[in-house]
């Protein structure tokens, strides 16, 4: 499973093993994911795939008993951010995620866009004014947001509270974005806004996004890697993946003869 | 996906049924100038807006389960090659109305020679339709490289025909317009060959996911 990667690499998972206790979730996987595209990752459910995204933060830090083995390499500075050495939260910085469903904080539009940045201890008004109109326009919400900044973000739509969160995730100026399954939970004018949303960030952005939704993956991704029973059987350029795969196992996937 | 599987299975039935629709008209056409008989022409002509209902009717079936069904991978690539194909049988059709006209049109005269090359090269053009349809339902490489090998030969076949008549035609301007509509009648024939080369050529990106139209020569790999 080697293929040509013209562009540089944001980040590559080596040899990595993942294991919630006695479980090994994930099975020595390799995977690239190419600077400012974007990877999506498929596969039946308990694959694997979204454990494998919330490597890429650290979100396994927060329950004990679970160990990860390998690296995941973020470049240019080629650190290992699964290293106990590494302090996630500067990880989380860097790599910020947007969830299946929308969770806004309890807050008003302007303070959940901003809420990063005050973590950082940023406080100055015209700083975070800034940051919250650039982040808003980034997320396409900006038009809808601008004239209700001090609502609570609870009064948005499904989908606006989606695009909120892309917001926030932005506002600290992340290098990749993880998405895990971000339009499931959305109607099909949401994600279709969700998907170009995710296309104009590629130009800045590292994309790396779990779906369940092969049309969405063979829609906006790059690259896509297809997981099973914790292992990555296959990972090539997503139009040669929906095209003509090389494993029978994707193949059997994604034209939905499985088992 | 058992729903997509029995669709697929029908559209294989209507190609095949296109298929030995359109290889007996060619079979006929070719029959209907060695046997000099215009009733066998004349069902050659009637029969092609058959071939084109198919062509319509499968296209639509191809259409339709592209906006249903979503196929992916091996499914997409045998709705998409179907869709070529029934474009290259249909052709081959019309070739077979071209042949049953200028058969009604030579059978009027006395003549010119007895047909050995000609219904040779319909043998062989029937036999690499059959052939490149049976690649197709049983997604066989090897018998489609084999149909592409086979073109050749319906090429040289042509030549020898057009030189022959060529000669025919400068001895006694009398047979012009008999030697020319034969050479035509070997036109048509090579191109019909040409079409099934085609279908053969869509076989093998079903089969592997490669396009080698417009390179020369086949290989087998």
């Amino acid at each position: 499973m080697s293929i040509n990667i013209s562009e540089n690499l944001k980040a590559e998972v080596k040899n990595l093993n993942f294991h919630y206790g006695d479980v090994h979730a994930l099975k020595n996987i390799n995977l690239p994911v190419s600077e400012k595209k974007i990877t999506a990752l498929i596969g039946p459910s308990g694959c694997g795939k979204t454990t494998l995204l919330r490597c890429f933060n650290r979100m396994h830090d927060l329950y004990p008993h679970n160990r990860y083995e390998g690296e995941i390499i973020l470049h240019p500075e080629n650190i290992n951010i699964t290293g106990e050495e590494i302090d996630p939260i500067e990880v989380r910085m860097r790599i910020s995620m947007v969830f299946q469903k929308p969770n806004p904080f309890p807050k008003s539009i302007y303070e959940n866009v901003a809420y990063g940045l005050r973590v950082r201890g940023v406080n100055k008004k015209s700083i975070l004014d800034e940051k919250v109109e650039t982040s808003l326009r980034r997320s396409a919400l900006w038009e809808e947001a601008k004239d209700r900044l001090y609502e609570s973000a609870f009064d948005m739509s499904g989908g606006q509270q989606q695009r909120l969160c892309i917001a926030r995730a932005l506002a600290t100026d992340p290098e990749i974005l993880l998405f895990d399954e971000p339009t499931s939970a959305l109607d099909p004018i949401s994600t279709a806004k969700i998907e170009e949303l995710m296309l104009s960030l590629k130009k800045q952005i590292t994309i790396l996004i779990v779906t369940h939704n092969m049309q969405q993956a063979a829609r906006i991704s790059d690259y896509t890697g297809f997981m099973m029973l914790g292992e990555l059987i296959e990972f090539d350029k997503t139009d040669k993946m929906f095209t003509s795969p090389s494993e029978k196992l994707t193949e059997d996937y994604i034209t939905g003869r499985f088992g | 996906m058992a729903i997509l599987d029995a669709e697929l299975m029908h559209l294989k039935e209507l190609v095949l049924k296109m298929g030995a629709m359109v290889e007996g008209s060619i079979r006929d056409s070719v029959n209907a100038l060695v046997e000099r008989n215009d009733e066998l022409a004349n069902a050659v002509i009637e029969k092609d807006h058959q071939v084109n209902a198919f062509d319509v009717q499968i296209d639509e079936e191809c259409i339709r389960l592209l906006a249903l069904m979503q196929p992916m991978a091996g499914d997409l690539r045998f709705i998409t090659t179907t869709m070529k194909i029934t474009t290259d049988l249909e052709r081959m059709g019309d070739q077979a109305v071209n042949i049953a006209e200028r058969a009604l049109e030579l059978n009027k005269e006395p003549i010119l020679k007895p047909y050995i090359d000609i219904p040779h090269m319909s043998r062989i053009a029937q036999g690499m339709t059959r052939d490149a349809l049976d690649a197709f339902v049983r997604r066989d490489k090897k018998l489609a490289t084999d149909v592409i090998m086979r073109d050749d030969e319906v090429d040289d076949l042509k030549f020898g025909i057009f030189e022959e008549l060529i000669s025919y035609m400068v001895k006694d301007p009398n047979t012009v317009s008999r030697a020319m509509r034969i050479s035509f009648v070997a036109q048509y024939l090579e191109r019909i060959a040409d079409h099934a080369t085609n279908i053969a050529e869509m076989v093998i990106y079903l089969v592997a996911g490669k396009i080698i139209r417009h390179m020369a020569p086949p290989m087998e790999q």
